[in-house]
């Protein structure tokens, strides 16, 4: 089978790019996902919120392939992902980035190696052209003097920029954010959003977040998806779920968030 | 009983042709130790049981049987398969092998220290899998594992007269040696005492200030 190369047809804006189809997973007796369906369009910024444990940082994960589902179709980009061959797999991830609620950089590296390391395995880049480009988002970041530190000299807020940095080096079309404000002390928290509002104004790549920020959700989303028990219960603009939520649910979880 | 000097300085020859046997014996069984143990490890997670099971029945055959027998064995049973090596390549490959069975644990466990996250992190940035291992996590499981790999060092280097017994002239075994021809136990066996314990603490310092260069 031969794979729709990206550089020779590119994305129509407003395209279906990311399907979830009566998906179910399970750990345990515990369903996180509940014959969940929905779909993203290219481009579109889409905030997934609710309690913890309503199944919304399993959907980036399912995504990622970090996990997958018991039942049901996940298709990204016309490509079905499980189950499908490793290549496939390699294929739809190429597409997709992802930030971690813990950073997850790798401490044995310096920082400007973390961002060049996949550019120049994956993606074949030449060293020169991926340093030129990591130094690029390192400014972008904010980070430009760190390129030579290690991700442990840094603050919780810096090392999450330099992950926002890694996952843009990949130029990947769809951005997963898990949470990636939870483990930051308060005052790191605004530098963080700042960058991640500066990537969703002035790049066209699809977003798919999972935050606690409700501000920063209301800033920055198409959509947002309220969650509760492995189902989406409510979904909208932004400017409907904030100020005039249809059900209680949502109403009884933003009035303890914000 | 009286010390004698003189007897040192006789010994003395015979005692560097053996510290120079212990420490060959100690430097290679040391590379095939972790070589072996880093190959070990990983083949214990290798995603088919038929590749398991036989590498972990055959490392904890050699863990659990004596050092000592593994020696005999390789030493008068490998020549009658065909299989002839000088005795201290013998020794060399018997104490390397065995340790191997040790080290591999302490490899898997290094592996196991690395967080899942950075998996994860290797499996967004869409990095195949050798090259995961290679540039994420083994440079981390490692620089964990250098204090417990630097404690079997020093085991071995107390396990290295057990070459004794197959002929390997190392520092035990020379002392043996002069004691039988001269009638004097005392001033070699102190000699090389002595000798163990300065390598034993050398070995350390290394240890320790590789330590500090690894651990960041």
């Amino acid at each position: 089978m031969k794979e729709p190369d990206a550089n020779t047809n590119p994305p129509v804006d407003g395209s279906e790019l990311i399907r979830f189809e009566d998906v179910t997973k399970r750990f345990g007796s515990n369903t996180v996902l509940d014959r969940l369906n929905f779909s993203v369009d290219s481009g579109k910024h889409v905030t997934l919120i609710g309690p913890s444990g309503s199944g919304k940082t399993t959907i980036l994960r399912m995504l990622m392939t970090l996990t997958k589902p018991d039942e049901g179709t996940v298709t990204v980009d016309g490509e079905k992902l499980f189950p499908a061959p490793e290549k496939q797999l390699r294929e739809v991830r190429k597409k997709i980035g992802m930030v971690f609620q813990q950073f997850n950089l790798f401490p044995n590296m310096s920082v400007l190696r973390n961002i060049t390391e996949a550019p120049v395995t994956v993606l074949g880049m030449s060293k020169d052209e991926a340093e030129a480009r990591a130094r690029e988002l390192l400014d972008l970041v904010g980070l430009a003097d760190k390129a030579g530190a290690r991700p442990t000299q840094l603050s919780g807020g810096q090392q999450q920029r330099v992950a926002i940095a890694r996952a843009l080096a990949m130029r990947p079309r769809v951005m997963l954010l898990d949470e990636v404000t939870s483990a930051l002390d308060p005052e790191l928290v605004a530098g963080v959003l700042d960058v991640l509002r500066d990537i969703a104004r002035t790049t066209d790549i699809t977003m798919l977040c999972v935050t606690h920020e409700m501000n920063f959700a209301r800033d920055i989303s198409d959509q947002v998806l309220m969650f509760d028990s492995g189902r989406i219960i409510e979904s909208g603009p932004p400017e409907k779920i904030f100020s005039d939520p249809a059900q209680d649910r949502t109403r009884e979880f933003l009035s303890a968030v914000l | 009983m009286t010390w004698d000097w003189n007897a040192v300085s006789d010994f003395m020859p015979q005692f560097w042709d053996g510290l120079l046997v212990t420490l060959q014996a100690l430097a290679l069984g040391s590379l095939i130790s972790f070589a072996l143990g880093l190959v070990w490890a990983l083949l214990m997670r290798a995603p088919s049981r038929f590749v398991r099971w036989p590498v972990g029945v055959v490392t904890e055959f050699v863990r659990n049987t004596p050092l000592l027998v593994q020696l005999f064995f390789l030493f008068y049973v490998l020549p009658e398969w065909g299989v002839t090596l000088s005795a201290l390549a013998t020794g060399v490959i018997g104490i390397g092998l065995h340790y191997s069975t040790y080290t591999m644990q302490v490899y898997r466990a290094g592996i196991e220290a690395v967080p899942p996250g950075q998996w994860e992190a290797a499996t967004a940035l869409n990095l195949p899998r050798v090259r995961t291992w290679q540039v994420v996590i083994l440079p981390q499981a490692i620089r964990r594992v250098v204090p417990a790999l630097g404690n079997y060092v020093i085991s071995m280097l107390k396990d290295t007269p057990m070459l004794m017994v197959i002929t390997v002239l190392e520092m035990l075994g020379e002392a043996r040696l002069f004691a039988q021809e001269h009638f004097q136990f005392t001033e070699p066996l102190t000699v090389i005492g002595v000798a163990f314990i300065v390598i034993s603490y050398l070995a350390s310092l290394l240890l320790r200030s590789l330590e500090r260069r690894l651990v960041r």
